[in-house]
């Protein structure tokens, strides 16, 4: 998969927030086999570099940072916390989250093309959390960002694929942009179906963090993500209405 | 045998006062004029619930924090054996269902079962788990009853003295106890900012702990004298102690309010702001290296794990062969002798 000018194998992305500590969340992201982990910088980054610490540690994992806004409200925090990330991870990627509403945690779509177009000129490269609007999804595009990650659904609700038909048409749309289903994503079936529908990859938190054992469902994850790519490479049937037997009923033997 | 004890948080007076109840010569050392806000206890919550801690810490916090209440018990005065209570706002019913799918030692409540309980709260909630084995203490006052015990069995504190002071060339065995002040000596300990606020309200009254589940930030409000509340604590992976922040005051209001609306008239008492010491699984370490042992990373549980961890180091101390489950390094000039 390409991200950027970036070739990686993995297809799962895991947020580093919410876990019980740092030797579990090491533990989730091994298991999930994940080659980029998102990071948060806001709240962790008062005072300076005052989460050093943390930020060593994520970085001992060995995996890529993508740093992202999360808890950004406005354009203009968005870009100095895209900034301030630059210069603690030393990376050009920046994961932008410009959120609208608290309650939803829903993207504001016209702070996002502002802020996307005004990291993109300064050379980020930017992976933009949106929803399935196309509009939206075709200024993103416009502005230079070379990724999309439209939701599932809410930060957080583990609600799965919210929108199906929203979600199939912008992969029909944009077949040649690299889209991430991000947020909202529960269960590995939700996984499994996002990559069904040719979304390139998936990137989750709570559904890994919040689990009884983290580990354990970093690897379900990981195989739901395997499984729905090799779906999707292997061109599924079309449902159909009626009953259509794998076997002839012609010619079975009568036995009675 | 003579030990000496740097810090006067609850990991340094718990060692304190075991080692001074097993006959050993005790001094302590602390660069404050007596516990207060350079050591981080001094704005824990005081709750001694092992068993809702268990909903995300590792299986020790549980088994040695259910010892801890009955240690507090029998040293310091007004240990409320009164039991904690989880709720959750309706919004976040499956917080309290995965909550009690997670944790032991609860029964569940429906809304009459928790206006028995806590009256004021009557008509708020229509289900809660209530940990009945679950304590709590006020922390200040319990630091400061150990130090009147280590006075009167003539312990000799010396306050206003920093580390520095105290060297290792000495006789006998140093316990370090310094908290995230320890870090030039323990290099993967990191802090874990909290904040938390003291409050007084004088229209509600509250028997025990209560948290309130959220997705994002679980609040607790622990009842102290004379109607006043500590309500805690955010979590956040930052070494910052300046002061709080407007969120993490928001987040905390915003839960006492979801609690019970008259917090909204609470006069605001004090903000607090520390970072706990923490090691990468959020379980201490108790490291013996020459005449140093180092027990640290107590992380949210330092009231929970102070006695166990005081335990083991004097078990340590009076058995070479003893492997204290919290130790991995053993230095010790009798181990490498």
């Amino acid at each position: 998969m390409q991200l950027y000018d970036t070739e990686v194998s993995s297809r799962l992305l895991l947020g580093t927030a919410l876990y019980p500590s740092p030797a579990i969340l090491a533990d989730a992201v091994k298991h999930s086999g994940t080659q980029i982990v998102t990071v948060s910088l806001r709240r962790e980054a008062a005072g300076g570099n005052s989460g050093q610490a943390f930020w060593s540690m994520v970085q001992e994992l060995g995996v890529r940072v993508l740093p992202n806004t999360a808890g950004c409200f406005s354009v203009k925090e968005a870009v100095t916390t895209a900034h301030m990330a630059r210069e603690v991870f030393g990376t050009n990627w920046i994961k932008l989250e410009v959120i609208g509403d608290s309650e939803t945690l829903c993207p504001d779509p016209f702070g996002l093309v502002e802020a996307a177009g005004i990291l993109a000129a300064d050379g980020f490269e930017v992976f933009p959390y949106c929803t399935e609007d196309l509009v939206t999804a075709g200024k993103l595009l416009d502005v230079g960002c070379r990724v999309l990650m439209p939701w599932g659904a809410p930060i957080g609700t583990g609600l799965g694929l919210n929108n199906t038909y929203g979600l199939r048409t912008l992969r029909a749309h944009f077949p040649e942009t690299t889209l991430i289903v991000d947020a909202g994503i529960g269960l590995p079936s939700h996984a499994a179906r996002a990559m069904e529908l040719g979304f390139d990859a998936i990137l989750l938190n709570t559904a890994v963090a919040r689990a009884g054992d983290p580990a354990g469902m970093a690897r379900a994850f990981a195989l739901a993500v395997e499984a729905g790519r090799a779906a999707y490479l292997a061109d599924p049937m079309e449902p159909r209405d009626m009953a259509s037997p794998s076997t002839p009923v012609f010619g079975k033997a009568v036995l009675r | 045998m003579k030990i000496t004890i740097i810090g006067a948080g609850v990991a340094g007076l718990t060692a304190a006062t075991e080692f001074s109840e097993r006959g050993f010569d005790v001094t302590l050392v602390d660069r404050g004029p007596g516990p207060g806000p350079q050591s981080c206890s001094w704005y824990a919550g005081g709750m001694l619930a092992p068993w809702c801690e268990g909903e995300s810490a590792e299986e020790p916090v549980v088994r040695y924090g259910a010892g801890a209440i009955e240690w507090w018990r029998k040293r310091v005065p007004g240990v409320r054996r009164s039991g904690s209570l989880v709720l959750a706002c309706s919004r976040d019913a499956g917080e309290l269902t995965r909550f009690a799918r997670r944790t032991g030692e609860h029964v569940t409540l429906d809304g009459d079962g928790i206006a028995e309980l806590e009256p004021d709260l009557a008509g708020r909630f229509s289900r809660a788990l209530h940990f009945t084995k679950e304590a709590h203490l006020d922390p200040r006052q319990a630091l400061e009853s150990l130090v009147q015990t280590l006075v009167a069995k003539n312990c000799k504190l010396r306050f206003e003295t920093g580390a520095e002071d105290v060297s290792d060339t000495g006789e006998g065995i140093v316990v370090d106890a310094r908290g995230f002040a320890a870090r030039d000596a323990l290099p993967d300990l990191r802090g874990v900012k909290g904040e938390m606020l003291v409050v007084r309200c004088r229209d509600i009254t509250l028997s025990r702990p209560v948290r309130l589940l959220h997705p994002r930030f679980p609040v607790y409000i622990v009842p102290r004298d004379d109607n006043t509340f500590m309500i805690g604590a955010t979590q956040i992976e930052s070494e910052d102690h300046s002061r709080i922040t407007a969120r993490g005051m928001v987040d905390l209001l915003n839960a006492a309010y979801a609690l019970h609306p008259a917090f909204a008239e609470a006069e605001i008492l004090e903000t607090g702001t520390d970072v706990r010491p923490a090691f990468a699984d959020n379980l201490p370490r108790i490291r013996w290296r020459g005449d140093r042992i180092y027990v640290n990373g107590l992380f949210r549980h330092g009231f929970l794990l102070a006695p166990a961890c005081a335990q083991m180091v004097a078990e340590k101390l009076a058995d070479p062969d003893f492997q204290p489950e919290f130790m991995d390094e053993d230095y010790s000039e009798r181990a490498s002798a």
